[in-house]
């Protein structure tokens, strides 16, 4: 196994809040990765910061042995790096099938893009009944599908989840959780934040705790989850 | 002859004018919700370039069909407004892209006022007659008098507003540009350079303005530097009377408008006993844009505000 992604005492600053003091996280291909922690902690504005959306005030990110420092931000999602962002973030006024064609923005390949379509619909068959629907009037859950449709139309190789079961109901949180265990299955490496950590890290096969934008604990899910500290502090037992 | 239908005629051929003008206003400010004053100095140098060409061709005794003059000058004239509206976004708006909304705002009214001086030093103050090279054949229509000039400008613009439609529906670059203006944040993340996609909106709209120009031109016999603001002020009430930000907005606020004000300006006399006579006819593209900012602020096809996040 290599590094697909090592952060090295990332420190950014957001907004005039020092958001993310100095943190080290490594990624290796292939990992299901949480990114855990309380509201405020600096999760959304760390997975941010990996994409390009922001740019660090300190440290260095280094993806696939690179350093990303000096990629424009619109640069990452051609070199594998795709993330759907908190609340979905989906094109409103764009259709379903144009919401995922904009997932496949920045590939050459034309011929690839249908085949991926086909195989996107075959794993949201809701979103293909919806394809020439207005993506603004679907349901929540059927916009997470969407949204996580449309990232996986880039091919990424790293795909970052922020928050993808916020305000949806139980049972489609559930039915993204599969998803996200399918994508997995598929050999994309992901790293994700999430409010629900219990499932998080059920589903992850390593996590890290972030608290005020640091890194207070980094183990396998399996031991997260039977921590105390963690059960009380975020699990809610 | 039939005032009502030479009326509807004449406000098809001026609204189509204005519809394309409106179409470059509404597409900058549906991506970057910045109305663009100095869209219709764009629109001026696009007439006067065009005029300046042709008058070069005449002048050296190159005999063309008036027509084909027409286009050489066209063909010079688009370009140049193209560059400019890239030169303006890339110059004055940038800078500003995250300045207050009125930053950027007094900036377009800035440069407007210095494209109309600098066209002013070109080619002075004074009005510029069209080229007469143009056919002057009227053909009879139910009892109207329309020429192949109106035919030309209203067969025009509806291939210029398909082509553009096309674009912005049925191309990469078009779903680049609603998914920018929907959510440009989102849009970078999707791998679009968003700079790119702005340059492209300022560059078609400044295409269809010089082409705008050049009819206006043809159609009044005349071009000035200071003509900018009058048809720009009026595209812009197209515009908003169509719902900015809304393309098909912008065509039917075009039409309408022109439609309007050639009514209008028919009747007046009619109207106030003689007391107003068509020369009046610019009241009534203010006299809508009042009406609709009073009455219905997000226009015939507006959409609710909110849903911009």
């Amino acid at each position: 196994m290599s590094s697909l992604l090592q952060v090295k005492n990332l420190q950014v600053a957001y907004g005039g809040i020092h958001a993310v003091k100095g943190i080290d996280l490594d990624i290796q291909q292939g990992e299901l990765v949480a990114l855990i922690g309380a509201n405020g902690a600096g999760k959304t504005t760390t997975l941010k910061t990996l994409v390009g959306m922001i740019k660090p005030a300190g440290g260095e990110i280094l993806y696939q042995g690179q350093p990303t420092a000096k990629l424009p931000s619109y640069a990452y999602v051609s070199q594998g790096l795709a993330m759907v962002p908190e609340g979905r973030g989906i094109f409103s006024r764009l259709t379903v099938e144009e919401n995922l064609q904009m997932g496949a923005y920045t590939r050459n390949d034309k011929a690839g893009i249908p085949q991926d379509l086909e195989r996107i619909y075959h794993l949201f068959p809701r979103l293909k009944e919806r394809q020439k629907q207005l993506a603004g009037t679907l349901s929540g859950g059927e916009q997470q599908m969407v949204a996580m449709g449309r990232a996986m139309m880039s091919r990424p190789k790293l795909l970052l989840l922020d928050e993808p079961s916020m305000g949806l109901a139980p049972i489609i949180v559930q039915k993204i959780f599969e998803i996200i265990r399918m994508i997995a299955a598929e050999g994309v490496t992901m790293l994700l934040v999430e409010q629900n950590a219990k499932l998080a890290l059920q589903t992850a096969n390593r996590g890290y705790v972030m608290e005020s934008g640091k890194i207070t604990l980094a183990d396998t899910a399996a031991n997260l989850l039977a921590n105390e500290r963690i059960q009380h502090a975020y699990l809610g037992d | 002859m039939d005032i009502f239908l030479q009326q509807i005629i004449n406000g098809l051929v001026i609204g189509s004018i204005y519809a394309l003008i409106a179409l470059g206003y509404t597409m900058v400010y549906g991506i970057m919700q910045l109305i663009n004053f100095a869209h219709g100095e764009i629109v001026m140098f696009g007439a006067m370039v065009t005029i300046t060409c042709i008058n070069v061709l005449v002048g050296n005794h190159i005999s063309l069909p008036g027509p084909l003059m027409l286009v050489a000058g066209l063909v010079m004239a688009i370009p140049v407004s193209m560059l400019l509206g890239f030169a303006i976004e890339r110059i004055a708006y940038r800078p500003l892209r995250r300045a207050p909304r009125l930053a950027p705002l007094i900036t377009a009214i800035g440069v407007s006022i210095v494209l109309q001086q600098v066209a002013s030093l070109i080619w002075g103050r004074s009005y510029r007659p069209f080229p007469n090279i143009l056919p002057q054949t009227v053909h009879n229509f139910f009892g109207a008098a329309i020429t192949d000039l109106q035919v030309a400008i209203i067969i025009l613009a509806i291939v210029l507003m398909g082509a553009l439609f096309f674009m912005i529906e049925r191309t990469r670059l078009g779903r680049a540009m609603r998914a920018t203006a929907q959510n440009p944040e989102v849009a970078g993340l999707m791998g679009v350079n968003i700079n790119s996609i702005i340059s492209m909106t300022f560059v078609t709209g400044s295409a269809l303005g010089a082409v705008a120009g050049v009819m206006v031109a043809a159609n009044y016999d005349q071009a000035h530097p200071y003509m900018g603001f009058l048809i720009g002020l009026k595209a812009f009430t197209a515009a908003v009377l169509g719902g900015i930000g809304n393309l098909q907005g912008a065509v039917l606020g075009g039409i309408t408008l022109g439609i309007i004000e050639s009514l209008g300006s028919g009747y007046l006399g009619d109207l106030t006993g003689g007391f107003l006579g068509s020369n009046y006819k610019d009241i009534f593209a203010f006299l809508v844009l009042i009406l609709v900012l009073v009455f219905r602020p997000s226009g015939l096809l507006g959409e609710r505000v909110a849903e911009r996040a």
